[in-house]
Protein backbone atom coordinates (compact mmCIF):
# COMPACT_ATOMS: atom_id res chain seq x y z
CA UNK A 1 0.00 0.00 0.00
CA UNK A 2 1.39 3.90 -0.69
CA UNK A 3 2.34 5.11 2.62
CA UNK A 4 3.58 8.77 1.81
CA UNK A 5 5.22 9.48 4.99
CA UNK A 6 8.02 7.79 6.68
CA UNK A 7 7.87 5.36 9.96
CA UNK A 8 8.84 7.27 13.35
CA UNK A 9 11.96 5.18 13.65
CA UNK A 10 13.13 6.75 10.11
CA UNK A 11 12.40 9.81 10.10
CA UNK A 12 15.77 12.40 9.33
CA UNK A 13 17.13 14.12 11.52
CA UNK A 14 19.43 17.11 11.47
CA UNK A 15 23.32 15.54 12.25
CA UNK A 16 26.53 17.38 12.81
CA UNK A 17 28.28 19.43 10.70
CA UNK A 18 32.47 18.43 10.07
CA UNK A 19 34.16 21.51 9.06
CA UNK A 20 36.31 21.95 6.41
CA UNK A 21 40.44 22.89 7.10
CA UNK A 22 41.05 26.78 7.75
CA UNK A 23 42.32 28.00 4.44
CA UNK A 24 39.85 25.93 2.17
CA UNK A 25 38.80 28.73 -0.25
CA UNK A 26 36.32 26.46 -2.53
CA UNK A 27 34.11 24.43 0.00
CA UNK A 28 31.21 22.29 -0.62
CA UNK A 29 28.49 20.98 1.81
CA UNK A 30 28.04 17.45 1.42
CA UNK A 31 24.83 16.25 3.36
CA UNK A 32 24.95 12.49 3.93
CA UNK A 33 22.64 10.05 5.69
CA UNK A 34 23.86 8.55 8.45
CA UNK A 35 22.15 5.30 10.20
CA UNK A 36 24.12 2.97 12.78
CA UNK A 37 22.79 0.27 14.08
CA UNK A 38 25.02 -0.39 16.87
CA UNK A 39 23.90 2.97 17.93
CA UNK A 40 19.90 3.14 17.15
CA UNK A 41 17.59 5.92 17.14
CA UNK A 42 16.96 7.78 14.50
CA UNK A 43 18.62 8.32 11.11
CA UNK A 44 20.34 11.86 10.50
CA UNK A 45 21.81 13.93 8.03
CA UNK A 46 25.26 15.04 8.80
CA UNK A 47 26.80 17.35 6.82
CA UNK A 48 30.69 17.33 5.26
CA UNK A 49 32.31 20.81 4.51
CA UNK A 50 34.67 19.58 1.68
CA UNK A 51 37.47 21.48 -0.07
CA UNK A 52 36.90 21.28 -3.42
CA UNK A 53 40.37 22.23 -4.52
CA UNK A 54 41.37 19.27 -2.75
CA UNK A 55 39.31 16.76 -4.09
CA UNK A 56 39.02 14.27 -6.81
CA UNK A 57 35.86 15.33 -9.45
CA UNK A 58 33.77 12.29 -8.73
CA UNK A 59 31.15 12.10 -5.97
CA UNK A 60 32.51 8.71 -4.95
CA UNK A 61 35.50 10.35 -4.73
CA UNK A 62 34.34 12.97 -2.12
CA UNK A 63 32.66 9.88 -0.03
CA UNK A 64 35.92 7.99 0.01
CA UNK A 65 37.88 11.39 1.11
CA UNK A 66 36.09 11.35 3.73
CA UNK A 67 36.13 8.22 4.80
CA UNK A 68 39.77 8.59 4.55
CA UNK A 69 39.85 11.86 5.89
CA UNK A 70 37.45 13.19 8.22
CA UNK A 71 35.02 10.06 9.17
CA UNK A 72 36.16 6.42 9.09
CA UNK A 73 32.48 5.28 10.12
CA UNK A 74 30.91 6.79 7.07
CA UNK A 75 29.72 3.29 5.23
CA UNK A 76 29.05 2.70 1.80
CA UNK A 77 29.22 0.06 -1.29
CA UNK A 78 31.98 0.97 -3.66
CA UNK A 79 34.29 -1.64 -6.26
CA UNK A 80 34.82 -0.64 -9.29
CA UNK A 81 34.94 3.38 -9.02
CA UNK A 82 34.43 3.28 -13.59
CA UNK A 83 30.47 2.31 -13.31
CA UNK A 84 30.88 -1.58 -14.18
CA UNK A 85 30.05 -3.11 -11.27
CA UNK A 86 27.01 -1.45 -9.67
CA UNK A 87 27.63 -1.32 -5.93
CA UNK A 88 27.91 2.63 -5.52
CA UNK A 89 24.02 3.16 -6.47
CA UNK A 90 22.36 6.02 -4.16
CA UNK A 91 20.25 8.78 -4.36
CA UNK A 92 22.49 11.92 -4.98
CA UNK A 93 20.76 15.22 -5.54
CA UNK A 94 17.41 13.50 -5.84
CA UNK A 95 17.71 11.18 -8.31
CA UNK A 96 19.54 7.74 -8.10
CA UNK A 97 22.42 7.34 -9.89
CA UNK A 98 25.96 5.11 -9.36
CA UNK A 99 28.39 7.44 -7.13
CA UNK A 100 31.31 6.70 -9.55
CA UNK A 101 30.01 8.70 -12.57
CA UNK A 102 28.28 11.48 -10.93
CA UNK A 103 30.30 14.39 -11.35
CA UNK A 104 30.35 17.06 -7.94
CA UNK A 105 30.23 19.59 -10.67
CA UNK A 106 26.45 18.37 -11.45
CA UNK A 107 25.22 19.55 -8.33
CA UNK A 108 24.14 22.77 -7.56
CA UNK A 109 24.31 24.30 -4.14
CA UNK A 110 24.81 21.10 -1.28
CA UNK A 111 25.07 17.51 -2.21
CA UNK A 112 22.67 15.55 -0.92
CA UNK A 113 23.33 11.42 -0.76
CA UNK A 114 20.87 9.13 0.86
CA UNK A 115 20.62 5.12 0.28
CA UNK A 116 18.50 4.40 -2.63
CA UNK A 117 15.15 5.18 -1.81
CA UNK A 118 12.09 2.80 0.06
CA UNK A 119 15.04 0.18 1.10
CA UNK A 120 15.27 -1.27 4.83
CA UNK A 121 18.60 0.55 5.61
CA UNK A 122 21.83 -1.52 7.01
CA UNK A 123 23.98 0.88 7.79
CA UNK A 124 23.90 5.00 6.76
CA UNK A 125 24.16 4.63 2.37
CA UNK A 126 24.28 0.34 2.35
CA UNK A 127 20.57 -0.37 2.06
CA UNK A 128 19.43 -4.30 1.86
CA UNK A 129 18.71 -5.89 -1.36
CA UNK A 130 17.92 -9.39 -0.23
CA UNK A 131 14.26 -8.73 -1.79
CA UNK A 132 15.31 -7.67 -5.13
CA UNK A 133 17.90 -9.81 -5.13
CA UNK A 134 15.06 -12.61 -4.28
CA UNK A 135 13.10 -11.69 -7.09
CA UNK A 136 15.95 -11.80 -9.71
CA UNK A 137 16.16 -15.16 -8.70
CA UNK A 138 12.69 -16.23 -9.34
CA UNK A 139 12.77 -15.06 -12.97
CA UNK A 140 15.65 -17.74 -13.42
CA UNK A 141 18.02 -15.62 -14.92
CA UNK A 142 19.82 -18.00 -17.06
CA UNK A 143 19.93 -19.83 -20.37
CA UNK A 144 17.26 -22.65 -20.11
CA UNK A 145 16.97 -25.04 -22.81
CA UNK A 146 15.15 -28.74 -24.13
CA UNK A 147 17.45 -30.22 -26.38
CA UNK A 148 20.81 -30.98 -26.03
CA UNK A 149 23.75 -28.88 -27.22
CA UNK A 150 25.35 -29.55 -29.90
CA UNK A 151 29.02 -31.77 -29.13
CA UNK A 152 30.86 -29.74 -31.08
CA UNK A 153 29.54 -26.24 -31.03
CA UNK A 154 28.27 -23.66 -29.12
CA UNK A 155 24.65 -22.65 -29.46
CA UNK A 156 24.55 -20.41 -32.56
CA UNK A 157 22.65 -17.19 -32.77
CA UNK A 158 22.23 -15.21 -35.89
CA UNK A 159 23.81 -11.49 -35.75
CA UNK A 160 20.34 -10.16 -35.99
CA UNK A 161 19.26 -12.45 -33.03
CA UNK A 162 22.03 -11.59 -31.32
CA UNK A 163 20.94 -7.96 -31.40
CA UNK A 164 18.13 -8.43 -29.53
CA UNK A 165 20.18 -8.48 -26.58
CA UNK A 166 21.69 -5.22 -27.15
CA UNK A 167 20.58 -3.08 -24.27
CA UNK A 168 19.88 -5.78 -22.06
CA UNK A 169 23.09 -7.38 -21.39
CA UNK A 170 24.21 -4.44 -20.41
CA UNK A 171 22.64 -3.99 -17.01
CA UNK A 172 24.76 -3.73 -14.06
CA UNK A 173 21.93 -4.20 -11.74
CA UNK A 174 22.36 -1.21 -9.15
CA UNK A 175 18.81 -1.51 -8.75
CA UNK A 176 19.11 2.77 -9.52
CA UNK A 177 15.87 2.10 -11.32
CA UNK A 178 13.38 -0.54 -9.12
CA UNK A 179 14.31 1.85 -5.84
CA UNK A 180 13.26 5.23 -8.31
CA UNK A 181 9.61 3.33 -8.80
CA UNK A 182 6.98 4.47 -7.05
CA UNK A 183 5.22 1.48 -8.19
CA UNK A 184 7.65 -0.23 -6.31
CA UNK A 185 8.02 1.68 -3.35
CA UNK A 186 3.91 1.16 -2.76
CA UNK A 187 3.97 -2.48 -3.64
CA UNK A 188 7.71 -3.92 -3.66
CA UNK A 189 6.66 -7.04 -2.16
CA UNK A 190 5.38 -7.86 -5.10
CA UNK A 191 5.74 -6.24 -8.33
CA UNK A 192 8.76 -7.49 -9.35
CA UNK A 193 10.33 -3.73 -10.52
CA UNK A 194 12.44 -2.49 -13.57
CA UNK A 195 15.58 -4.09 -12.99
CA UNK A 196 14.24 -7.68 -12.86
CA UNK A 197 11.62 -7.37 -15.29
CA UNK A 198 14.71 -6.13 -17.84
CA UNK A 199 16.68 -9.24 -16.51
CA UNK A 200 13.35 -11.41 -17.41
CA UNK A 201 13.08 -10.01 -20.95
CA UNK A 202 16.73 -10.32 -21.55
CA UNK A 203 16.44 -13.77 -22.03
CA UNK A 204 12.44 -13.98 -23.24
CA UNK A 205 14.15 -12.20 -25.85
CA UNK A 206 17.16 -14.57 -26.17
CA UNK A 207 16.76 -16.82 -29.59
CA UNK A 208 18.64 -19.58 -27.95
CA UNK A 209 16.29 -19.95 -24.80
CA UNK A 210 13.15 -22.58 -24.77
CA UNK A 211 11.46 -21.49 -22.40
CA UNK A 212 10.06 -18.08 -23.40
CA UNK A 213 6.44 -19.59 -22.59
CA UNK A 214 6.79 -20.65 -19.29
CA UNK A 215 8.65 -17.69 -18.17
CA UNK A 216 5.70 -15.13 -19.77
CA UNK A 217 3.58 -17.45 -17.78
CA UNK A 218 5.23 -17.20 -14.37
CA UNK A 219 4.89 -12.95 -15.10
CA UNK A 220 1.26 -13.33 -16.24
CA UNK A 221 0.28 -11.97 -12.74
CA UNK A 222 -1.51 -8.22 -12.10
CA UNK A 223 1.11 -7.53 -9.35
CA UNK A 224 4.51 -9.30 -10.78
CA UNK A 225 4.54 -7.76 -14.11
CA UNK A 226 1.25 -5.02 -14.42
CA UNK A 227 1.89 -3.02 -11.59
CA UNK A 228 3.93 -1.26 -14.40
CA UNK A 229 2.13 2.08 -15.05
CA UNK A 230 4.84 3.54 -17.51
CA UNK A 231 6.04 6.41 -15.20
CA UNK A 232 9.39 6.22 -16.72
CA UNK A 233 11.58 7.09 -13.85
CA UNK A 234 13.40 3.79 -14.24
CA UNK A 235 14.35 4.66 -17.89
CA UNK A 236 14.98 8.40 -16.82
CA UNK A 237 17.47 7.34 -13.98
CA UNK A 238 18.99 4.54 -15.12
CA UNK A 239 23.36 5.35 -15.35
CA UNK A 240 24.06 2.94 -17.77
CA UNK A 241 21.29 4.74 -20.19
CA UNK A 242 19.12 1.04 -20.68
CA UNK A 243 15.49 1.37 -20.73
CA UNK A 244 13.60 -1.02 -18.62
CA UNK A 245 10.27 0.47 -19.75
CA UNK A 246 10.53 -0.47 -22.66
CA UNK A 247 11.80 -3.94 -21.71
CA UNK A 248 8.97 -4.23 -20.07
CA UNK A 249 6.29 -2.62 -22.79
CA UNK A 250 7.57 -5.77 -24.57
CA UNK A 251 7.20 -8.10 -22.24
CA UNK A 252 3.19 -6.85 -21.99
CA UNK A 253 2.83 -6.88 -25.63
CA UNK A 254 4.32 -10.55 -26.05
CA UNK A 255 1.52 -11.19 -23.27
CA UNK A 256 -1.28 -9.67 -25.88
CA UNK A 257 0.28 -11.01 -28.72
CA UNK A 258 0.59 -14.89 -27.66
CA UNK A 259 -3.16 -14.96 -26.92
CA UNK B 1 19.76 -5.02 15.81
CA UNK B 2 17.06 -7.18 14.07
CA UNK B 3 16.06 -6.35 10.71
CA UNK B 4 12.81 -5.01 11.43
CA UNK B 5 14.33 -2.32 13.66
CA UNK B 6 16.06 -1.29 10.49
CA UNK B 7 14.66 2.47 9.03
CA UNK B 8 13.04 2.71 5.65
CA UNK B 9 15.37 5.10 3.49
CA UNK B 10 13.13 8.27 2.51
CA UNK B 11 11.43 8.06 -0.96
CA UNK B 12 8.64 10.53 -2.00
CA UNK B 13 10.88 13.16 0.74
CA UNK B 14 13.81 12.90 -1.34
CA UNK B 15 13.18 11.96 -4.52
CA UNK B 16 13.25 15.63 -7.43
CA UNK B 17 9.90 15.41 -8.95
CA UNK B 18 10.55 15.27 -12.86
CA UNK B 19 8.47 15.27 -16.27
CA UNK B 20 8.41 11.71 -16.56
CA UNK B 21 6.41 11.29 -12.48
CA UNK B 22 4.44 14.42 -12.76
CA UNK B 23 2.63 13.44 -15.37
CA UNK B 24 2.25 10.25 -14.15
CA UNK B 25 0.44 11.28 -11.14
CA UNK B 26 -1.54 13.92 -12.92
CA UNK B 27 -2.77 11.27 -15.06
CA UNK B 28 -4.30 9.36 -11.99
CA UNK B 29 -5.39 12.49 -10.47
CA UNK B 30 -7.71 13.79 -13.71
CA UNK B 31 -9.04 10.31 -13.46
CA UNK B 32 -10.18 10.60 -10.18
CA UNK B 33 -11.33 14.13 -11.22
CA UNK B 34 -13.44 13.01 -14.36
CA UNK B 35 -15.09 10.60 -11.75
CA UNK B 36 -16.46 13.11 -9.84
CA UNK B 37 -17.10 15.21 -12.52
CA UNK B 38 -18.58 12.40 -13.82
CA UNK B 39 -21.58 12.76 -10.69
CA UNK B 40 -21.69 16.47 -11.27
CA UNK B 41 -22.84 15.97 -15.01
CA UNK B 42 -25.69 12.84 -13.89
CA UNK B 43 -26.57 15.70 -11.19
CA UNK B 44 -27.05 18.34 -13.64
CA UNK B 45 -28.83 15.93 -16.06
CA UNK B 46 -30.88 14.53 -13.45
CA UNK B 47 -31.72 17.58 -12.28
CA UNK B 48 -32.98 18.91 -15.93
CA UNK B 49 -35.16 15.68 -16.06
CA UNK B 50 -36.50 16.28 -12.88
CA UNK B 51 -38.21 19.97 -13.45
CA UNK B 52 -37.56 23.33 -14.08
CA UNK B 53 -36.95 24.48 -10.11
CA UNK B 54 -34.33 21.32 -9.79
CA UNK B 55 -32.74 22.57 -12.71
CA UNK B 56 -32.59 26.17 -12.11
CA UNK B 57 -30.86 24.88 -9.02
CA UNK B 58 -28.11 23.31 -10.45
CA UNK B 59 -28.04 26.21 -13.39
CA UNK B 60 -27.52 28.50 -10.57
CA UNK B 61 -24.54 26.67 -9.44
CA UNK B 62 -23.00 25.57 -12.13
CA UNK B 63 -23.39 29.31 -13.83
CA UNK B 64 -21.76 30.94 -10.71
CA UNK B 65 -18.22 31.79 -10.50
CA UNK B 66 -17.19 28.52 -8.38
CA UNK B 67 -19.25 26.33 -11.04
CA UNK B 68 -17.60 27.96 -13.77
CA UNK B 69 -13.91 26.95 -11.59
CA UNK B 70 -15.39 23.40 -11.11
CA UNK B 71 -16.36 23.42 -14.71
CA UNK B 72 -12.87 24.59 -16.19
CA UNK B 73 -10.98 21.83 -13.54
CA UNK B 74 -13.29 19.23 -15.33
CA UNK B 75 -12.76 20.04 -18.26
CA UNK B 76 -8.64 20.64 -18.14
CA UNK B 77 -9.01 17.12 -16.32
CA UNK B 78 -10.75 15.34 -19.52
CA UNK B 79 -8.20 17.43 -22.21
CA UNK B 80 -5.31 16.33 -19.76
CA UNK B 81 -6.76 12.84 -19.61
CA UNK B 82 -7.50 12.41 -23.55
CA UNK B 83 -4.47 13.39 -24.76
CA UNK B 84 -2.00 11.62 -22.37
CA UNK B 85 -4.22 8.78 -22.48
CA UNK B 86 -3.88 8.88 -26.53
CA UNK B 87 -0.01 8.65 -24.97
CA UNK B 88 -0.25 5.65 -23.25
CA UNK B 89 -1.62 4.33 -26.60
CA UNK B 90 1.65 5.04 -28.20
CA UNK B 91 3.62 2.74 -25.07
CA UNK B 92 0.77 0.10 -25.37
CA UNK B 93 1.86 -0.50 -28.90
CA UNK B 94 5.48 -0.30 -27.88
CA UNK B 95 6.30 2.99 -29.44
CA UNK B 96 7.93 6.09 -28.12
CA UNK B 97 9.87 5.01 -25.44
CA UNK B 98 13.09 6.70 -26.19
CA UNK B 99 13.69 9.40 -23.55
CA UNK B 100 13.97 12.11 -25.50
CA UNK B 101 10.64 11.25 -26.94
CA UNK B 102 9.18 11.07 -24.14
CA UNK B 103 10.21 14.68 -22.79
CA UNK B 104 8.85 15.45 -25.98
CA UNK B 105 5.34 13.69 -25.71
CA UNK B 106 5.21 14.95 -22.79
CA UNK B 107 5.45 18.38 -23.01
CA UNK B 108 3.24 18.29 -25.79
CA UNK B 109 0.36 16.84 -23.66
CA UNK B 110 0.83 19.78 -21.29
CA UNK B 111 0.78 22.01 -24.05
CA UNK B 112 -2.04 20.38 -26.45
CA UNK B 113 -4.22 20.36 -23.09
CA UNK B 114 -4.08 23.19 -22.03
CA UNK B 115 -4.40 24.73 -25.65
CA UNK B 116 -7.95 22.34 -26.32
CA UNK B 117 -8.95 23.60 -22.81
CA UNK B 118 -8.84 27.60 -23.87
CA UNK B 119 -10.48 26.36 -27.49
CA UNK B 120 -13.09 24.22 -25.83
CA UNK B 121 -14.20 27.54 -23.14
CA UNK B 122 -13.92 29.79 -26.52
CA UNK B 123 -16.27 28.02 -28.27
CA UNK B 124 -18.29 27.40 -25.54
CA UNK B 125 -18.48 31.45 -24.55
CA UNK B 126 -18.73 32.58 -27.80
CA UNK B 127 -21.90 30.65 -28.55
CA UNK B 128 -23.23 30.87 -25.04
Amino acid sequence: MAEFTLPTNSKVKIGDTYKAPSGAKRIKNFKIYRWDPDKGGNPRLDTYEIDMDDCAPMVLDALIKIKNEVDTTLTFRRSCREGICGSCSMNIDGTNTLACLKPIDDVDGDVHIYPLPHMPVIKDLVPDLSVPYAQLASVEPWLKTETPPSPIRERLQSPDERAKLDGLWECILCFCCTTSCPSYWWNGDRYLGPAVLLQAYRWIADSRDEYAGERLDALEDPFRLYRCHTIMNCTKTCPKNLNPAKAIAEIKKLMVMRQ
Amino acid sequence: MSAERRPLSPHLQIYKPQLTSVLSISHRVTGVGLAAGTLLLTWWLLAAASGPEAFATAQGFLGSWFGYLILFGFSYALMYHLCNGVRHLFWDAGRGFELPTVYKSGWAVVIGSAALTVIAWAIALASA
